[in-house]
């Protein structure tokens, strides 16, 4: 079986219009960024984190709302709780989150033993008779604000430190625009994810940048499959103009392409559907950079490396340095 | 014959490493020096705390400040020790940061409390055993007229009258109280059974327990002896007047008796000297001088380390501890006595607790992600390539159990982020090959044949494969710089897997091919 072999796709000539398309997608990424913010998990923020279930064992106790919660924590000093079902609401499990504002108004060390304190007090009913240790905290987490802070430069720091890294091999490897523009269709990538966090209004945990840089990791990968068959094709047919090069390495590729991110997205929907709810968020930002960053290796990189040659009067000499060096 | 070759003899290294790693995981009763490596998994799978704790070292020198940390590492695994936990974790990270992980610790706020609280090392005589005696029997008495605000000594009480009552029972005239029936009279100590323990400890915490106790007085536990499993506590009634901190302390450690020294108690022996502060040369003069034939105990957090005998007024500031140490014993003293300098203290900034429910729920679904993802993919596989696509399958599987492996020869966790890690390689595994296979039908179409056909598609899609790889390689040594715990983890398995794919794409899947698939003059290549 076989397919997109032999294809003859125009992707050079029609760049114009993915070109818009990526526009738009950024865009609306910058946008989600600038009017909705990011949502830092308590990772970054600092501040409390906890999975509390409050099944009652008796029966005849009715079941805690997500409301009562709300305004028991309310009314005991933290109106900021967001409060959230964990899976089906006659579970009744809750995730309480408290963030820290700011620095000055960091969530202080025994905020952890107050919460756990207010709800031993509130819920006495919901509690009584399991151990509150094991059965009630299913899981909490403390984030002092000096590691919340450190994280969050830490975090910007490793991508960047990344993106430094991928542009230093493949200069090296090819050439300073291949690097420069890959690290082009990189940015669109993690942008577009990002944006669609800040719209959906997903959290930004540890794990989210984990998941970025193995997009980042991913997509040049891709990228850089194309780029190479572009450096052979470049070698063997001088004398063709770039463009006709590059289609024509694009299309050679596709299969591949196409193979390879059905296989890794098929892994990373699995992991969505099945991983559980640790690992939910993550998932999703995998399935979303295989198909965004499949998107820019086809359809964005190269093209961006034509467009910049030619705006610079370049393609000669790039040809030439391609297949000049090893 | 074929002739040696790197390459088989790679293969051949690769399977044993993977296998001998593995066995453990799948064989039980192995011999111990095997199945002592297996995988350790991470917090997230097991359940348990970490706590992140700084060292708070503004007050002190540089030097002074690299050693504070280690000795609140030490201090840390002393008290965590005496917790009783399994395999407790305890790093260093950074300068001034230390990482604590406690799997399967469910009483988490008293873990906390042990952690975070600051060392306090004191000496303090303990009475005399006629003395001591009367003591117990003081709280005996106190707690018998109170043993309603004592809910656990009064079901044991109960317990005990009820076998008491029974009419065989040759105790009778027992009059002794609830509590002095947990505790045994040694032949110089009193002893509390391994079973009593924990209750002992939880009324030594309780402020009401406390008030039974006679002023001026203190009961103490000696220290658990690790070596022993289920091993009774020793317990001392003290004085609780503070003789002497640690902070009048300049120094200990540990020296050797020579071979030939005259006294016997240091002679061949390990023993502890300990050096006074001029202010401390005097206290202990002191309190040698007034208690001589007693016994002083060490006492660090509330448990008594060591109890040796004063046997005759120590002037000048320097005294030795003599006894019965083995070396490990008398370096932990040592240690326990030097905690008296002791002066950085620790704040805990970050705290995480997971439920053990938790961490097998994550297990269970992660590893069914992984097999429905794993499915997946070779049946794609050999749908889509054939006996090309199954040869890759059967590599893959490999490869999972490579990473697997090599997690386990480095000492690695597995983390829910690894797991991740370790699927997701599953999907870029394939890559290698997918690269090599649609360069082979690339050629295959030119017309050559099947052997030139793989001889060509190899040789031009390697550097591809190097290419793209290091690139990925580069994102992920970035993140197992940058990260900490699960990210860690899962920086690690993504890297495994892809050295793994790429081992597993360029010479495994290709010496199958050579020595199998296309051989000789074959006409026809499956891909």
């Amino acid at each position: 079986m076989r397919i997109l072999t032999n294809t003859n796709i125009p992707f050079v000539e029609i760049r114009k219009i993915t070109y818009a398309i990526s526009i738009i997608f950024v865009l609306a990424g910058l946008v989600g960024l600038f009017v909705r913010g990011l949502n830092w998990s308590i990772d970054f923020t600092s501040g409390v984190a906890a999975k509390v279930n409050l099944s009652a064992l008796d029966s005849s106790v009715s079941p805690i709302q997500i409301d009562e919660l709300r305004s028991v924590l309310m009314s005991n000093g933290f109106p900021e709780a967001e409060i959230q079902h964990v899976g089906a609401e006659d579970a009744s499990t809750f995730m309480i989150k408290l963030k820290s504002k700011d620095a000055d108004d960091a969530v202080s060390a025994d905020t952890k033993t107050r919460v756990i304190q207010i709800i031993k007090d509130n819920f006495p009913e919901h509690v009584k008779g399991r151990d509150i240790n094991t059965k009630v905290i299913q899981e909490i987490y403390e984030v002092g604000p000096k590691v919340g802070g450190e994280l969050r430069t830490q975090s910007l720091l490793a991508v960047a430190i990344a993106l430094i890294l991928m542009i230093a091999y493949i200069w090296f490897r090819f050439e300073l625009t291949f690097g420069l523009m890959a690290i082009l269709a990189l940015a669109h990538d993690v942008i577009i994810i990002v944006g669609i966090f800040a719209l959906t209004g997903k959290e930004i945990s540890v794990q989210i940048i984990a998941a970025l840089l193995t997009i980042v990791g991913y997509s040049i990968n891709d990228t850089i499959v194309i780029f190479d068959r572009i450096r052979e094709d470049l070698k063997a047919n001088r004398k063709e103009p770039m463009g006709k090069v590059i289609n024509s390495s694009i299309n050679q590729t596709l299969s591949r392409t196409a193979i390879t991110s059905v296989t890794t997205f098929f892994t990373a929907l699995s992991l969505y559907l099945f991983g559980g709810a640790v690992l939910h968020d993550f998932a999703f930002a995998i399935c979303l950079g295989v198909i965004f960053g499949t998107y820019s290796s086809i359809f964005i990189a190269s093209n961006l490396v034509l467009d910049f040659n030619k705006l610079i009067h370049k393609e000669k000499q790039t040809a030439q340095h391609l297949s000049r060096r090893r | 014959m074929k002739k040696f070759s790197w390459r088989g003899l790679s293969i051949i290294i690769f399977i044993l490493v993977t296998a001998f790693y593995l066995a453990p995981l799948a064989i039980p009763n192995l011999p111990g020096w095997w199945s002592k490596h297996t995988l350790k998994l991470g917090l997230d799978l097991k359940g348990g705390m970490q706590i992140l704790l700084e060292v708070d070292t503004s007050q002190l020198s540089t030097a002074d400040a690299r050693g504070a940390v280690d000795q609140n590492i030490k201090i840390i695994r002393e008290r965590i020790d005496q917790f009783g936990v399994a395999e407790p974790s305890i790093q260093k990270l950074g300068e001034k940061r230390i990482m604590v992980q406690l799997p399967g610790v469910s009483d988490f706020e008293a873990a906390e409390n042990l952690i975070k609280q600051t060392a306090m090392l004191e000496f303090k005589v303990v009475v005399q055993p006629d003395e001591a005696k009367r003591v117990l029997d003081f709280v005996d008495a106190n707690i018998s007229a109170n043993l309603d605000r004592f809910p656990e000594l009064k079901k044991l009480d109960e317990l005990d009258k009820k076998i008491l009552a029974e009419p065989d029972s040759l105790n009778q005239s027992s009059k002794a109280g609830v509590f002095s029936s947990l505790i045994r009279s040694g032949d110089s100590d009193f002893e509390v059974q391994f079973d009593s323990v924990r209750l002992i400890q939880d009324l030594m915490a309780d402020s009401l327990f406390q008030q039974m106790i006679p002023a001026g007085r203190q009961i103490a536990l000696e220290r658990a002896d690790n070596t022993v499993p289920r091993a009774d506590r020793i317990l001392h009634v003290l004085s609780s007047a503070v003789e002497l901190s640690g902070g009048d302390l300049a120094r200990a450690k540990v020296e050797y008796g020579s071979s030939t020294s005259t006294d016997p108690r240091i002679a061949n022996k390990p023993y502890i000297s300990i050096e006074m502060k001029r202010e401390g040369a005097r206290k202990f003069e002191r309190v040698t001088a007034d208690n001589v034939g007693k016994r002083l105990a060490i006492v660090l957090d509330g448990i008594v380390y060591s109890a040796p005998n004063i046997q005759e007024r120590i002037g000048g500031g320097r005294a030795q501890i003599t006894g019965r140490f083995t070396s490990s014993e008398a370096n932990e003293l040592a240690i326990v006595l030097n905690t008296g300098n002791l002066i950085a203290p620790i704040k805990p900034i970050s705290t995480s607790i997971i439920g053990a429910t938790l961490g097998s729920d994550s297990i269970r679904s992660g590893s069914m992600a992984g097999l429905i993802g794993l499915g997946i993919v070779m049946i794609f596989m050999t749908f889509y390539y054939k006996l090309s696509g199954l040869i890759t399958d059967f590599a893959l599987i490999f490869n999972v159990g490579f990473v697997l492996a090599i997690l386990t020869a480095f000492g690695g966790t597995l983390t829910l982020p690894g797991i991740a890690g370790i699927i997701l390689t599953i999907g870029m595994a394939v890559d290698a090959n997918v690269l090599v296979f649609e360069r082979i039908r690339e050629e295959l179409d030119t017309g050559k044949t099947p052997r030139s056909a793989v001889d060509a598609g190899y040789k031009r899609a390697t550097i591809t494969v190097w290419d793209a790889n290091i690139t990925t390689l580069i994102a992920a040594a970035v993140l197992y710089q940058f990260g900490t715990g699960p990210v860690r983890g899962f920086a690690l398995t993504l890297t495994i897997g892809i050295i793994g794919s790429m081992f597993c794409a360029l010479v495994f899947v290709r010496s199958i091919f050579d020595t199998f698939v296309v051989t000789g003059t074959k006409k026809t290549f499956s891909v």
